[in-house]
């Protein structure tokens, strides 16, 4: 474990870019914190912190001048991998012939600043859907084989965090090259640094940092244990994924739609959810057309559409789609859970429906482990 | 605290750098030139297809589809219909329901799509050796259980009897009219139409295609079931399969969802736990039971 003092910071920074690579990171931008091209440290939402709550997000200036002292972002780092939007192929008609080409541009290669240990398992989960199947992803595949990734621990728990309960968090424990940890106490401001594969090895050494002493890992172990203890939120994971399967028409679902708007937010927002859709255009003279890939929703009524009318019409069954999905089916799809506990879709739902109490009240319902009962 | 018994696992894609550049682009059609089209009944065409490059289609198996995609409009989950023993012409038979559909209906000899493929799961016309089989069709369903008819006509004496139940709206949707016929007359078939309502000079059965299942000549201890069509029809058809005996390993059935990758990341044909492009669209019976009457599912 090394250390990298806060007045150093932006040497980090630099080697990333002198090797070639755009740094993405937290930026504060309209009253949230999104991911975007950082140059420096001062771009870094530097000294802000955020509230979470369900259906609400606030940013607080503090003294502190911390660099990560917020959690879960407003975006996910599946913008970069995986972007909203992005054209598939194009094809061209030429006197009867028809030709068919990939985009040629290749994508940056980007370092991650600023990745949380629920996020790192939520790249590792999109990994399984993108790269493991029978026809992986090669657009994705570029851009996730050339990332750099650079954890962050988290030293305070967000107001909807539950990675605790999910295992996920907070303590990032691999798929990452780098992973810091932010101190800042007694005076002094640093960062213990820990390389996770030869990459950051290489970096490390580049950096030509001193080697952590013991009462810098304690402080260090110290603020990630805090944030652990400080997760308000908890997942019922006990037996929750076969409940799921097992109760696809209990009332619970029919409950929640009464609130559900459809809007899409928490999927947008959710970090693994990977789902897609495509759009067909053709250019005005007629000679060359194109096919876009764009991020999708399952709580939309197109999702589900076929000839005479969509499968899942009413809001109910479109919950029930996601929320299984998420805590169950994917275990069968992908050997995991497609939830990591971020608490985004907590955070930015418009009426604050909560993916754990709506667990919770499920495994009420159903026979499961009550809130009141552990 | 309770805690996730299998929890993701954090793991870095096996290559280090770039290195994918190999990789096929599993969302990129080829041009495919129609070498004819032909109208199978007033909203229903058949396209036989050759590769624009001179090569051959790949190779497929009963009940497998393909993504065509129509220039500047876009692309459609089609069975491939035709015979999997003459693999150089690939052959769709498509029903114009909507933008895709009634676009293409308008193309002719000459003309050319896009297609990827073949996706999805097939027939299990192995398990079906040595058994009776029988077919479900529902309307523009018999184009998707074509292929497995053509297998087992060209391995006759593998199989005991060969039964096929086909019902359309009316005798003018009637699909692939002479080779019914040849079926019936020189392949020992027992072939049996009805139509929900009888017009012109209709002499046949009337009424749904689950009511033939009940008095159809098959031993239901050692036969095979294969259905398509509408979904309702499927679940109808199951019930009386089952009333018969038929032990649920023994069906087969072909599921349609909205499919826009049919390679399994696009997430739209999710069905339960299933993705119907790739565990399906062909499912065992036993598979799915759970799902198939769950309400919006
Ligand atoms: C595995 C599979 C095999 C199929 N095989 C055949 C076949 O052999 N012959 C045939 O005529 N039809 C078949 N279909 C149905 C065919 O895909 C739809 O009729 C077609 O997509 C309708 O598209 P459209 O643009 O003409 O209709 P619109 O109603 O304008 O549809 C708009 C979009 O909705 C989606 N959609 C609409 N209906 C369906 C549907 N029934 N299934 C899936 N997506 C749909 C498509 O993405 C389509 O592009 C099959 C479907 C699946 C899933
Ligand atoms: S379901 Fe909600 S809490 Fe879970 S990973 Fe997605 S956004 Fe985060
Ligand atoms: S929850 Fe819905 S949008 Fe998210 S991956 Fe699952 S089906 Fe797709
Ligand atoms: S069609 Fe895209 S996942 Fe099945």
């Amino acid at each position: 474990m090394h250390v990298l003092e806060r007045a150093q910071f932006d040497t980090l920074l630099e080697a990333l870019q002198q090797h070639g690579r755009q740094v993405i990171g937290p930026v504060r931008r309209d009253g949230v914190i999104g991911y975007e091209p950082v140059r420096s440290a001062g771009d870094l939402p530097v000294g802000w912190a955020d509230e979470q709550e369900a259906g609400r997000y606030r940013l607080h200036h503090k003294d502190h001048g911390r660099l990560f002292d917020y959690t879960a972002g407003f975006h996910t780092w599946k913008r970069y991998l995986y972007p909203p939007t992005a054209v598939l192929w194009q094809a061209s008609r030429d006197n009867g012939r028809l030709s068919f080409e990939t985009p040629s541009e290749t994508p940056p290669k980007f370092a991650l600043l600023g990745v949380r240990a629920c996020e790192l398992h939520a790249i590792a989960i999109q990994d399984k859907v993108f790269l493991d199947g029978a026809h992986p992803d090669p657009a994705y595949a570029v851009r996730r084989n050339n990332a750099f990734i650079i954890a962050v621990n988290c030293g305070r728990a967000g107001g909807t965090c539950f990675c605790a309960s999910m295992e996920t968090g907070p303590r990032a424990q691999g798929g990452y090259d780098l992973a810091l940890t932010e101190v800042a106490e007694d005076g002094r401001h640093y960062f213990t640094v820990e390389a996770g594969t030869k990459k950051g090895e290489r970096l490390l050494d580049e950096l030509e940092l001193r080697e952590a002493i013991e009462a810098e890992r304690a402080a260090a172990a110290a603020a990630v244990e805090a944030a652990a203890n400080q997760m308000g939120r908890q997942m019922p994971v006990d037996g929750l994924r076969e409940l799921l399967a097992a109760n696809p028409e209990s009332p619970r679902w029919e409950a929640v739609a009464k609130r559900c708007l459809c809007c899409a937010n928490c999927t947008m927002a959710c970090p693994t959810c990977f789902c897609s859709t495509v759009h067909d255009s053709a250019a005005m003279t007629g000679e060359t057309a194109k096919r876009e890939r764009v991020w999708d929703s399952c709580f939309t009524m197109e999702f589900s559409y076929v000839h005479g009318g969509s499968v899942r019409k009413d809001a109910s069954s479109r919950y029930r789609q996601w929320m299984t999905h998420k805590l169950s089916s994917w275990h069968d799809q992908f050997g995991s859970s497609g939830c990591v506990g971020c608490g985004r879709c907590i955070t930015w739902c418009p009426v604050g429906i909560d993916i754990t109490e709506e667990a919770w009240l499920l495994q009420e319902a159903h026979g499961g482990p009550t809130r009141t009962g552990e | 605290m309770p805690r996730n018994a299998t929890k993701p696992e954090v793991s870095s894609p096996a290559s280090a750098d770039g290195g994918a550049a190999s990789m096929a682009e599993p969302m990129l059609p080829a041009p495919y030139r129609i070498q004819r089209q032909r109208r199978e009944a007033h909203d229903t065409f058949t396209l036989d297809l050759a590769a624009a490059d001179g090569g051959r289609p790949p190779r497929f198996a009963p009940g497998q589809f393909n993504m065509l995609y129509l220039f500047g409009v876009g692309e459609v989950a089609i069975s491939i219909s035709g015979n999997p023993g003459t693999p150089e012409t690939l052959q769709h038979t498509t029903r114009a329901v909507g933008s895709v559909t009634k676009a293409m209906e308008k193309l002719r000899a000459g003309d050319v799509i896009g297609v990827r493929g073949p996706f999805g799961t097939h027939w299990p016309t192995d398990h079906a050796r040595g058994k009776d089989v029988v077919f479900v069709a529902g309307g523009i369903g018999l184009a998707p259980l074509r292929p497995a008819m053509y297998e087992i006509l060209r391995n006759r004496a593998h199989y005991n009897k060969a039964v096929l139940l086909y019902g359309t709206r009316t005798p003018s949707d009637i699909l692939f009219k002479r080779e019914l016929k040849q079926w019936g007359g020189n392949f020992d078939v027992d072939v049996y139409v009805t139509v929900d309502r009888a017009t012109g000079t209709w002499r046949g059965n009337v009424g749904v295609v689950t009511q033939l299942i009940r008095r159809s000549p098959f031993d239901p201890g050692n036969c095979v079931a294969m259905i398509c069509g509408p979904e309702v029809m499927m679940k109808y058809a199951v019930d009386e399969f089952r009333r018969r005996g038929v032990d649920s390993q023994d069906i087969f059935l072909s599921m349609e969802r909205n499919m826009k990758c049919a390679i399994g990341f696009c997430g739209h044909c999710q069905w339960g736990p299933n993705f119907v492009c790739k565990d399906g669209p062909v499912f065992r019976h036993t598979d799915i039971e759970h799902l198939l009457n769950v309400w919006e599912i």
